[in-house]
């Protein structure tokens, strides 16, 4: 079927919507979902509803966001959420739900109280969030192109095309203060203007979807759960840019499902004619093509995505000549991020002063994170810029599993950890940048007590360094001399200068490095010294790891002059080592992980520690 | 994916009929090289010299060209590849909730390190620095499917039957 003009696209939802809606049970199948069994959950509702013979839709949709509690089902004429689903559940839920109307409570969400909910709105996890990028995500089916165009789908486009001039799209994407949602924030409209004045042509347009970042989901989920949403976002950018043949959609290897549900869509929208030649009988041409990345982390930056998609070896490039003015195969090329493409139709459709309205003064819309770590609730969110952390980790991620929460770790290897005091801060891009973070793609990462911030400002860097593509450097020299000394400090070798030399180098590498991987790499490192700084200190002078995760590899000894006899040691021991006999203490080294613990609380200095020796 | 080369030293002929197909469609095409070097090991399972002789033959491209472009991107493989391949995602989420011990244990119950594969080739240990199901931390792929921790009994013992084969 090809709709050759916006009228068409017009009756087309018109007839859509008015076919009886049967009632809908959708199933999330979200790759967190998947691995949770979401597709025997989705067959096992299949046949049961066969075998009733009911008027029910079966469906699955995109990611629904509470990977945690998955596999989800949402049984939408009921508006009744259950979570945690088996096969095993599918007989009783088609039973009380579809047949006889009523939830079945054990499935529903309970608040701590024992209270069910069984409205997912009304779930606190749900409840603040502002779904704007995610609009349709779980709540269509990604591989059906009639399920987006029923709920509005792709009447942005026929809007941009029939009625509006590129100018006037450039204009309204600028009102709406849309800044690109890859990390950076920089000003969507500005950067396709830029491109729209470039004499050269053809020009060249690049969604990017190489979310590298370990931690973060958000662009898979989009891609996978609403991928049409980009397609148009793309499709209109294409129309503001002018002179635009062709695009490209670079999705990261890891994302298997997230290519197939591409693939579709883009051959369903070519077939509905919108996307290919002459969209909408308008005679406005646009093709998109997907590259599928081939494992490497630095591509998530422009130069490098440019070179990797001609072929080559992604390494970055100098800039400028920026991309919008030299970039893919040297033509004028713009690249924004899936959120960035996916926010675009609902601006156009909804428009800027309604997106305007959401969010802070210097950073209008939404920002999806994936929440992950140590809070009760993971998941897909998004909720308004300038929303506090703390209403993200507490009010949204639940707290705590268990014990205190004492950072988080946003914007992934590139980002910052942010200290509990400073949780007030509201999570825009400009607050986090005062605080040394950045907004980067939106990973949040919460962590409590048993996490070391050494460790894991290590952790990152060491990611860094491996993905370094070496082309400069301060960033393959530097990040690597910057891990030799981490690695010294949570092997218990550090030094007290160490500290002053991390800095030193982190100065450096940031301020000289070629691209933004180099140049952000540094802030885990410097966030922590920064805000935990006593922790730093703890494996340098105490030779101890206060969360007991970094071992170092030496001897302990108690010392008889010094022992008081107080035995703070033996209880301070979880492996037993500290044993006490007629002569006083001492140390089993058998038994001894050197967690340290015992040096750390002994009144009277009198454990000691010396350095393995090097044989 | 075809049937995998098992050894290294294939025959080349034997090799070129049967890469033919992806190599006709890429002739000339220096743009397109990550997409072939994606479908020749997609049809082979990894990339052996011979392969890469092929691809430079079909590009038009120096041999060099090939391998420095093959070797940045850490999804081509030089080596075979076992007929099970295990990733252990070392993600944020999954480090903090402890990865690092869960490849330690893979370590030892295979007895190969990451980046390995058993002389056998029944399996290949790898990394992979995220999957995208943090929610789900820690997680593990085996082949296609993703496990999160509570399959990870399933995991062992899954192993241990497939090590007595």
């Amino acid at each position: 079927m090809r709709l050759e003009s916006a009228r068409d696209l017009e009756d087309l939802r018109e007839e859509l919507l008015r076919e009886p809606r049967r009632p809908t049970v959708r199933v999330c199948c979200g790759t967190g979902c998947r691995a949770a069994g979401a597709e025997e959950v989705l067959s096992a509702f299949e046949r049961e509803v066969e075998r009733h013979g009911l008027d029910v839709e079966v469906t699955s949709s995109g990611c629904q966001g509470w990977c945690e509690r998955g596999p989800l089902v949402a049984a939408e004429a009921r508006q009744v959420f259950y979570l945690s689903v088996s096969p095993h559940d599918v007989p009783a839920i088609v039973d009380h739900t579809l047949r006889r109307g009523r939830p079945l409570e054990r499935l529903l969400y309970h608040t701590p109280s024992g209270e069910p909910v069984p409205n997912r709105e009304e779930i606190p996890f749900y409840r603040k969030q502002v779904r704007v990028v995610l609009r349709n995500c779980g709540r269509v089916n990604p591989t059906d192109i009639r399920d987006y165009i029923r709920v509005g789908g792709y009447s942005a486009l026929a809007k941009v095309l029939t009625q509006m001039s590129p100018e006037q799209v450039i204009e309204e994407v600028e009102r709406a203060g849309l800044r690109g949602r890859g990390g950076a924030g920089f000003p969507t409209a500005r950067k396709w203007a830029a491109c729209r004045a470039q004499q050269e042509t053809p020009k060249y347009l690049i969604c990017n979807g190489d979310e590298g970042d370990p931690g973060a989901f958000m662009d898979r989920s989009v891609l996978e759960g609403d991928p049409h949403s980009v397609i148009e976002g793309m499709v209109i950018a294409a129309y503001a840019i002018g002179d635009v043949p062709e695009g490209y959609i670079y999705v990261r290897a890891e994302y298997p499902l997230a290519v197939r549900h591409l693939e579709i869509a883009l051959r369903q929208a070519e077939e509905y004619g919108l996307l290919g030649e002459d969209i909408l009988g308008t005679g406005f041409s646009f093709r998109i093509e997907i590259k599928r990345g081939a494992g490497a982390f630095v591509c998530g930056e422009s130069t490098a995505l440019m070179y990797s998609i001609e072929g080559k070896r992604g390494m970055p490039r100098q800039t400028p000549p920026r991309s919008v003015e030299r970039g893919l195969w040297g033509k004028p090329t713009v690249l924004n991020n899936v959120k960035t493409f996916a926010s675009v139709p609902v601006i156009i459709s909804r428009g800027a002063d309604w997106f305007a309205g959401i969010g802070t003064e210097g950073s209008k819309g939404t920002q999806v994170f994936a929440l992950t770590g140590k809070v009760q609730n993971t998941g897909l969110v998004e909720v308004p810029m300038g929303i506090t952390i703390r209403e993200l980790v507490y009010d949204i991620g639940g707290g705590p599993r268990e014990g205190r929460i004492k950072a988080v770790q946003i914007g992934g290897p590139s980002g910052g950890c942010i200290p509990e005091h400073l949780f007030d801060v509201p999570v825009d891009f400009d607050s986090l940048q005062e605080v040394g973070a950045m907004m980067g793609s939106g990973g949040l990462v919460v962590m409590d007590e048993a996490d070391c911030m050494v460790a894991i400002a290590r952790y990152f860097l060491s990611f860094t360094q491996a993905e370094s593509c070496g082309k400069c450097t301060p960033c393959r020299v530097g990040t690597y001399r910057m891990l030799r000394i981490m690695d010294r400090i949570v092997e218990g070798k550090g030094r007290i200068e160490d500290l002053e030399e991390l800095e030193r180098l982190g100065r450096w590498i940031k301020e000289t490095s070629l691209c933004g991987l180099g140049r952000s790499a540094p802030n885990p490192i410097l966030t922590t010294l920064r805000y935990f700084r006593e922790e730093y200190l703890a494996h340098i002078e105490d030779r101890y790891c206060p969360a007991g995760v970094c071992r170092s590899p030496g001897h302990y000894r108690i010392n008889p002059e010094e022992c008081i006899w107080c035995g703070l040691c033996a209880e301070a021991c979880e492996d037993g080592a500290v044993r006490r006999t007629r002569q006083g203490f001492s140390i089993d080294p058998r038994l001894c992980t050197g967690c340290g613990r015992c040096r750390a609380v002994c009144p009277t200095g009198a454990v000691l520690f010396t350095e393995e020796v090097a044989v | 994916m075809g049937e995998p080369v098992p050894e290294r030293g294939v025959r080349t002929e034997e090799l070129a009929n049967r890469l033919e197909p992806i190599l006709s469609r890429y002739r000339g095409q220096e743009g397109g090289l990550i997409p072939l070097l994606q479908e020749v090991q997609g049809e082979l399972g990894w990339l052996p010299e011979e392969a890469l002789k092929l691809v430079a033959e079909a590009t038009g491209l120096t041999l060099a060209r090939v391998v420095g472009v093959a070797s940045f991107y850490a999804q081509f493989y030089f080596e075979p590849r076992g007929r099970h391949v295990i990733r252990v995602c070392t993600g944020t989420a999954c480090h903090i909730r402890g990865a690092p011990k869960i490849l330690e244990r893979l370590e030892e119950e295979l007895g190969i390190r990451a980046g390995e594969t058993a002389a056998d080739l029944s399996f290949t240990l790898e990394t992979v620095n995220c999957v995208g199901c943090c929610a789900l931390a820690p997680v593990v792929v085996v082949d296609e499917r993703v496990l999160k921790r509570r399959d990870h009994k399933k995991l062992w013992e899954w192993v241990r039957k497939r090590r007595v084969e």
